[in-house]
């Protein structure tokens, strides 16, 4: 069964639904099999998530990150590329961030200390990107594994580093220095204090995420490297063929991954923790690949994936004050459910669904 | 010298065994076209079937039976998603990693309320090490001695299964029909399916037979090395398995030699903390620990013979057009 053959809304709307519905059906199992009631706990992750100011702060915040993770693995998808090291790649961004505002926080403001941090975390990003899309550009080794690799090798380098040249002097906490103002975005709440933010640490990169939303989709829909990009995701030797060069288009489109995975530091860094700091990615990057697959590649989907994953994460981590059973791992279950039923069993239902829409064609078949 | 020498392989062999389980585990199962980076995951729910059944039974045998029965379930779940709709692997393994991190946690806490780790085993719900006859009495014979009573002798039996199976996975892969068969449908499926063959049927039996695998090396960590399960414990060892298969070229006795190897550099890193090595310094225990993946990757680039995995390695079957 291939695309095309059912209406454009059944593939990019029921079918999709159908599985997250599925997800989110098994989720519920899995809060009865603990001995809860599902509908209290949707009811507290809404309430929690959306139902008071400083609740749609976080559920930002954490939206902030997945946007950019998600943008990096959909960028790659639409090569062909699978990018795992999201996760990396955001790590070692970090360190672009922190060198932008370790070394611009006391001189200048944060206005001016925003553009190199965001060059610095890409350029760091990619760089971690840059030897896995090499490797696999010109000696095929499988970008999978290398960035699996990469993201173990960055977690060493960076326990390492903040461990010997990075941390504070005399400070037992392998930790940076915390930055000074010229090293701190601006919180959402202190600009619009109508909003009632309070506390959240949702801050102005949750625009720097949308501009990059954006950037992609022009980049990917109206430029020429987006339709070379599409065109070696579709069918590479056809692409190699019409005369796209394989290694270019492999090896650009992972430095722009990696690049935007790194700016996931931006909003965690210099947004919210004005420090570096140990395994700040806390599986971000990983929720990236359900973020992408969730949101079909496209920047609006991933939008509205990552909003309805930073309502998970701040409305699970309420979930768990509220009923201690159900502990913050049920994201991650949640999370492997959405990756499970909308990414490897995408076409399960698709079958049935043709039988439902075309039962003149699927006798035809029988027949 | 010569006795920190044997203890840096002693827990060589510790250290080894459940890399080496993991990793026969993927071999199956990449041998076969499925590829599988979810071996984390399922050594992981492994690791927690195995410690909840031994601590409620206390009986180790039955955790270890839990144990595999969770791994072959996820392998199934991996079969369902791969094989039969024809799903990215990759995907699908991703989803098994997450799914196992998360519910292992969620059910130890909610089941046994501390933090999400197993309560310690009670007698007998732990793999015991087995002591070699005579083994006390030959210690204090010079270099035989010490390599006898504690490097082959005083481990538990599963370390001993974990080293049997690379003869039993090489003769079962390269001696029998159905590894023959097992072969053939990681390389060129349409030949196998055109004998006559079910390939469907084939990778099924290579992922449970990974299962099996991984069910031994997770309960390996909860149930012998260790005394419980705890949160995460397999800590990327099922990812270290996978460079290891790959640094092996998916071959089973070169799979026992980057295991050891890689056992090895654990066990080394572990030693060398916080001392000098002449000459050089102290080394940062953290480059021991990305050194395996740092070898994978100089591997991977094709600077010390090139690693070619299973040619229809993570392409779905697909039997017929419709």
């Amino acid at each position: 069964m291939s695309a095309g053959q059912l209406p454009r809304w059944v593939d990019y709307g029921l079918i999709p639904f159908l599985n997250l519905a599925a997800a989110f059906l098994v989720s519920g199992l899995v809060v009865v099999l603990i001995g809860e009631n599902p509908l209290d706990a949707v009811r507290i992750l809404i309430w929690g998530s959306l139902g008071y100011g400083e609740g749609i702060g976080f559920t930002l915040f954490y939206a902030t990150n997945f946007i950019f993770t998600g943008l990096a693995v959909a960028v790659a998808f639409h090569a062909g590329l699978f990018n795992i090291g999201g996760e990396g790649q955001a790590y070692v961004g970090g360190l672009g961030v922190t060198f932008a505002c370790l070394a611009l926080d006391h001189i200048v403001p944060w206005y001016v200390t925003l553009p190199f941090a965001i060059i610095g975390s890409a350029l760091m990003g990619a760089a971690w990107a840059f030897i896995p899309a090499w490797l696999q550009a010109t000696r095929g080794s499988h970008v999978v594994i290398t960035t699996i690799m990469f993201n173990f090798i960055a977690s060493s380098l960076m326990v390492y580093l903040l461990n010997s040249a990075l941390k504070k002097p005399g400070s037992m906490q392998p930790e940076t220095r915390t930055f000074e103002m010229g090293g701190r975005l601006p919180f959402l709440n202190d600009i619009f204090p109508s909003f009632g933010f309070g506390y959240a640490p949702v801050n102005l990169s949750l625009f720097v995420a949308l501009v990059a939303c954006v950037l992609v989709w022009l980049l990917i829909w109206r430029t020429k490297l987006g339709f070379e990009i599409r065109s070696f995701g579709a069918n590479a030797t056809a692409a190699v063929y019409a005369g796209i060069s394989p290694v270019r288009t492999i090896v650009i489109t992972m430095l722009i991954s990696g690049g935007l995975a790194g700016m996931m530091a931006i909003n965690e860094i210099m947004g919210s923790q004005h420090r570096l700091l140990i395994d700040f990615v806390a599986g971000y990057g990983f929720v990236g690949i359900a973020v992408a697959l969730m949101g079909r590649a496209h920047p609006v989907g991933i939008v509205l994936a990552a909003i309805l994953f930073g309502m998970l994460y701040q409305g699970g981590a309420e979930l768990s004050f509220e009923m201690p059973n159900i502990t913050r791992d049920m994201i991650i279950v949640i999370q492997g459910l959405v990756i499970l039923f909308a990414g490897a069993l995408e076409h399960m239902f698709r079958p049935a669904i043709a039988g439902l829409f075309m039962p003149s064609r699927a006798q035809a078949k029988e027949a | 010298m010569f006795e920190t020498l044997v203890l840096i392989l002693d827990s060589t062999v510790r250290l080894s065994t459940p890399l080496l389980l993991a990793c026969l585990a993927g071999l199956y199962s990449e041998r076969a076209g499925v590829v599988d980076i979810g071996l984390e995951g399922k050594m992981l729910g492994a690791a927690f079937g195995a410690g909840a059944v031994a601590y409620v039974t206390a009986n180790a045998w039955l955790g270890l039976l839990a144990g595999i029965g969770v791994s072959v379930a996820l392998g199934l779940l991996h079969g369902f998603a791969s094989i039969s709709n024809r799903g990215n692997q990759i995907v699908s393994g991703v989803a098994i990693n997450f799914l196992a991190a998360g519910l292992t946690a969620l059910l130890g806490q909610s089941w046994f309320r501390q933090g999400g780790r197993t309560p310690a085993l009670p007698e007998g719900g732990r793999f015991r090490d087995v002591v070699w006859p005579f083994a006390e009495q030959l210690r204090d014979i010079p270099v035989i001695g010490p390599l006898y009573s504690e490097l082959l002798s005083g481990h538990n039996i599963l370390v001993y299964v974990g080293f049997l199976a690379v003869p039993l996975t090489w003769w079962v892969l390269f001696r029998t029909r159905f590894g023959l068969r097992l072969r053939a449908v990681g390389e060129n499926p349409a030949a196998v399916d055109t004998a006559g063959i079910s390939v469907t049927w084939l990778r099924y039996r290579a992922v449970i037979a990974c299962g099996i695998l991984c069910g031994f090396a997770g309960a390996y960590l909860s149930i012998a090395q260790g005394a419980g399960f705890g949160v995460n414990m397999t800590a990327g060892k099922g990812f270290i398995a996978l460079a290891a298969l790959i640094f092996a070229k998916w071959r089973p006795a070169n799979a026992m030699f980057a295991c050891l190897l890689f056992g090895f550099l654990d066990a080394v890193s572990i030693r060398m903390q916080g001392q000098e090595v002449p000459g050089i310094g102290e080394i940062p225990v953290q480059f021991f620990q990305a050194l395996p993946y740092i070898l994978t990757v100089i591997l991977l680039a094709g600077f010390i013979g090139k690693a070619v995995p299973p040619k229809a390695a993570g392409i779905p079957y697909l039997k017929e057009r419709s």
